[in-house]
C-alpha cells in the first residue's frame, strides 16, 4: 500500500513538471499545461503527506 | 535562501542538546544534510532574488559565471569554516557564543537575530499577499515602492500576517511538515514555470536560448531607478547572501551533527538548486513579465507565477513565503522570549508577529531584499569570525579560549567591541569610501579577526580555571 502511494506522489510530480517540457516541444497549449500542473499539485498534497514526513521522521 | 524545513525546525525544537555536545551515537552522514538543504535554500525569496538581478541589469554572461563561482565559494564557507567548527565542538552557535562572550552578550545577540527574523519573515508576508491578492485584482507594488500602495495592500497583509502568526503560535510542528511536502513540489514548480515560457521569450530549442539569454533575459541594462549590477556584485552576493549560515555560524546548530565536517559539502544541493537553478528560473519568468509588460516597474511574484504556471504558480509563492516566514516567526518569537524565560511563546510570538505583519505592509522590505539579506549576513558575521579565532587561534597566542566561561564573566569586553568596530569599519567603508554593501563582509571578517586578537589581548586577565582544560566543549569528539 505504502509503495502504491508513493508511486501516485512521484506521478503528482511526474504531472507538475513534465506538462511546461510539453509546451516547449510544441505538444500541448499552455492552458491544458497548467491544468495538468494543477492536477499534479493536488496528487501531490494529498498522497505525499501520507508518506513523507514518516519517512523524515524515521530518518532524522 | 533560507530557513524553512525540517531538520532546522526539529533541531530547533529538540532541546536534549542545546548546551552539551552531540553525543556520537546522534550524529548523521552527509546523505541526511543534502535533502535538508535542498528544501531550506529554496524558499519564497528565491522569486525575489532572481527577478532582481533582472531588474538590476545582470548580464548573462556575469550571472552565470558569477553564481558558480560564488555559490562555490559558499560551499566552501559551510564545509571548511561552519563543519570543521561544528565537528570539532558539536555545540550550537548559541552555547559556543555563550561561553566565549557571556550571557549577556547573548542576549543582546538574540535581540538583533530577533529584528532580523523578523523583516525577512516580512518580506516573506509581503511576497505571499502578491499572490493572495490576484482574485481581488490587488494593485500591486512597484520597485521604487517604500510606503504601501493601497488599503487593500495593508488588509491582504494583516490578513496573511494574522494566520501566520496564529500558526506560529499554536502549530508549527503542522508547518514544520507540510514546508517538508512543499519543498520537493516547490523545486518542481520553480523549474517547470520557466521551461513553460521559454516558447513566449522566442526560446524553441536549446539553441535558441543562450542568443535570448543575452539579448532578452539578463541585457546588462538596469530598470529604471536601479544600480548597476557586474559580476563581482553577483559572485559576492552569493557568496556572502548566506553569510550569517556559513562565516557567521549559525549553521553550526544543523552541521554539529555531522559525522564529519566534510558533511559542509552537503549544502551544494541546496546552493545549485536554490541560489543558480531558481533564481535563474525566476529571473526567466520576471523577464518575461516586463517583455509583455513594456518593462512595467510592477514587481510582484505571484501574479508573475500566476501567469506563467497558472494557479499552482500562484499557490507556490503563497507556500514558498509562508513555509519561510511562519519558521523565521517562531524563531524571533524564541530569541525575543530568551530575555525572560517567563514570559509566555504564544503572546511573545503574538507581538513579533504584529511587529512583522507592521513592517511587511512596506513594499521596500521585498524590492531592498538583495540589500537586506546583504546587511543581515553582514551584522552576524564578526561572531563567526570570533567563533573561529577562539576556536583554533586562542591557545596559540597565549590566551584563554571560552573566556566568558573560564572567567564567570557575563560580557566578554573583546567580543563585544570587535563587533562594535568591525560593523563601524564597514559602515564607514560604505559612507565614506562608496563601497557597497554586498562587498563588505569580505574586508569586514579579516577586521574582525585582528580586532578579536588585539581586543583579547588587551581585556583578558589571568585566571583560575573554572572547567578542566579538557573537556567535550573544547576538543573533538571525534578524529577527523
Amino acid at each position: 500500500m505504502k509503495r502504491l502511494i508513493i508511486i501516485t506522489s512521484i506521478l503528482g510530480l511526474i504531472t507538475t513538471i513534465v506538462p511546461p517540457f510539453l509546451v516547449f516541444t510544441n505538444q500541448i497549449d499552455p492552458s491544458t499545461s497548467k491544468t495538468l500542473m494543477l492536477i499534479g499539485t493536488v496528487v501531490w498534497f494529498i498522497s505525499a503527506p501520507l508518506w513523507l514526513n514518516k519517512k523524515e521522521q524515521e530518518s532524522v | 535562501m533560507n530557513k524553512s524545513t525540517s531538520l532546522v525546525a526539529k533541531l530547533n525544537a529538540i532541546n536534549e542538546y542545546e548546551r552539551q555536545p552531540i553525543p556520537e551515537s546522534k550524529l548523521k552522514s552527509w546523505k541526511k544534510f543534502i535533502g535538508t538543504y535542498a528544501g531550506e535554500h529554496t524558499a519564497g525569496t528565491e522569486f525575489v532574488l532572481g527577478p532582481l538581478f533582472v531588474a538590476h541589469g545582470a548580464s548573462a554572461i556575469d550571472l552565470v559565471t558569477g553564481l558558480l563561482i560564488g555559490n562555490v565559494l559558499a560551499v566552501l564557507s559551510w564545509a571548511f569554516f561552519t563543519g570543521k567548527i561544528a565537528a570539532k565542538t558539536r555545540l550550537t552557535l548559541y552555547y559556543q557564543l555563550e561561553q566565549i562572550a557571556g550571557s549577556k552578550f547573548t542576549l543582546i545577540y538574540n535581540l538583533v537575530n530577533a529584528g532580523l527574523f523578523c523583516f525577512l519573515a516580512g518580506a516573506m508576508i509581503a511576497v505571499s499577499a502578491t499572490a493572495v491578492g490576484i482574485p481581488f485584482n490587488l494593485e500591486m507594488p512597484t520597485l521604487t515602492d517604500i510606503l504601501p500602495n493601497s488599503l487593500g495592500w495593508i488588509l491582504t497583509v494583516f490578513a496573511i500576517g494574522a494566520i501566520t502568526t496564529v500558526v506560529a503560535m499554536f502549530g508549527f510542528e503542522q508547518v514544520s511538515k507540510f514546508a517538508n511536502i512543499a519543498a520537493p513540489w516547490m523545486i518542481m514548480v520553480f523549474i517547470a514555470a520557466a521551461v513553460g515560457v521559454l516558447p513566449r521569450l522566442g526560446i524553441n530549442s536549446l539553441a535558441d536560448f543562450w542568443p535570448v539569454a543575452k539579448n532578452t533575459i539578463w541585457t546588462g541594462v538596469p530598470l529604471e531607478g536601479q544600480s548597476q549590477f557586474t559580476f563581482w556584485h553577483i559572485t559576492f552576493f552569493a557568496w556572502f547572501c548566506n553569510m550569517a549560515m556559513h562565516i557567521g555560524m549559525a549553521d553550526m546548530s544543523i552541521l554539529r551533527y555531522a559525522k564529519k565536517w566534510t558533511a559542509g559539502f552537503s549544502t551544494a544541493s541546496g546552493v545549485f538548486l536554490g541560489h543558480y537553478i531558481a533564481w535563474i528560473a525566476s529571473g526567466i519568468l520576471y523577464s518575461l513579465f516586463l517583455l509583455e509588460s513594456n518593462n512595467s516597474l510592477t514587481f510582484a511574484p505571484g501574479p508573475i507565477a500566476y501567469e506563467a504556471a497558472g494557479i499552482a504558480g500562484a499557490v507556490c509563492v503563497v507556500i514558498a513565503g509562508w513555509t519561510t516566514a511562519n519558521p523565521t516567526l517562531y524563531r524571533a518569537g524564541l530569541a525575543i522570549q530568551s530575555i525572560n524565560p517567563n514570559w509566555k511563546t504564544w503572546k511573545v510570538t503574538l507581538f513579533v508577529g504584529l511587529f512583522t505583519t507592521i513592517a511587511a505592509c512596506f513594499p521596500a522590505l521585498v524590492m531592498r531584499l538583495l540589500e537586506f539579506v546583504a546587511l543581515y549576513g553582514l551584522i552576524l558575521m564578526p561572531l563567526g569570525a570570533v567563533i573561529f579565532i577562539d576556536v583554533y587561534f586562542m591557545e596559540r597566542w597565549g590566551l584563554v579560549r571560552n573566556y566568558a566561561l573560564e572567567s564567570g564573566k557575563k560580557l566578554n569586553p573583546a567580543v563585544a567591541f570587535t563587533w562594535i568596530l568591525t560593523l563601524g569599519f564597514c559602515l564607514a567603508l560604505n559612507l565614506f569610501a562608496d563601497v557597497e554593501i554586498f562587498f563588505l563582509g569580505l574586508p569586514g571578517w579579516f577586521v574582525a579577526v585582528i580586532a578579536y586578537l588585539i581586543f583579547s589581548k588587551l581585556f583578558q586577565k589571568p585566571i583560575v580555571f573554572k572547567t578542566q582544560k579538557v573537556n567535550l566543549t573544547s576538543e573533538p569528539i571525534l578524529n577527523h
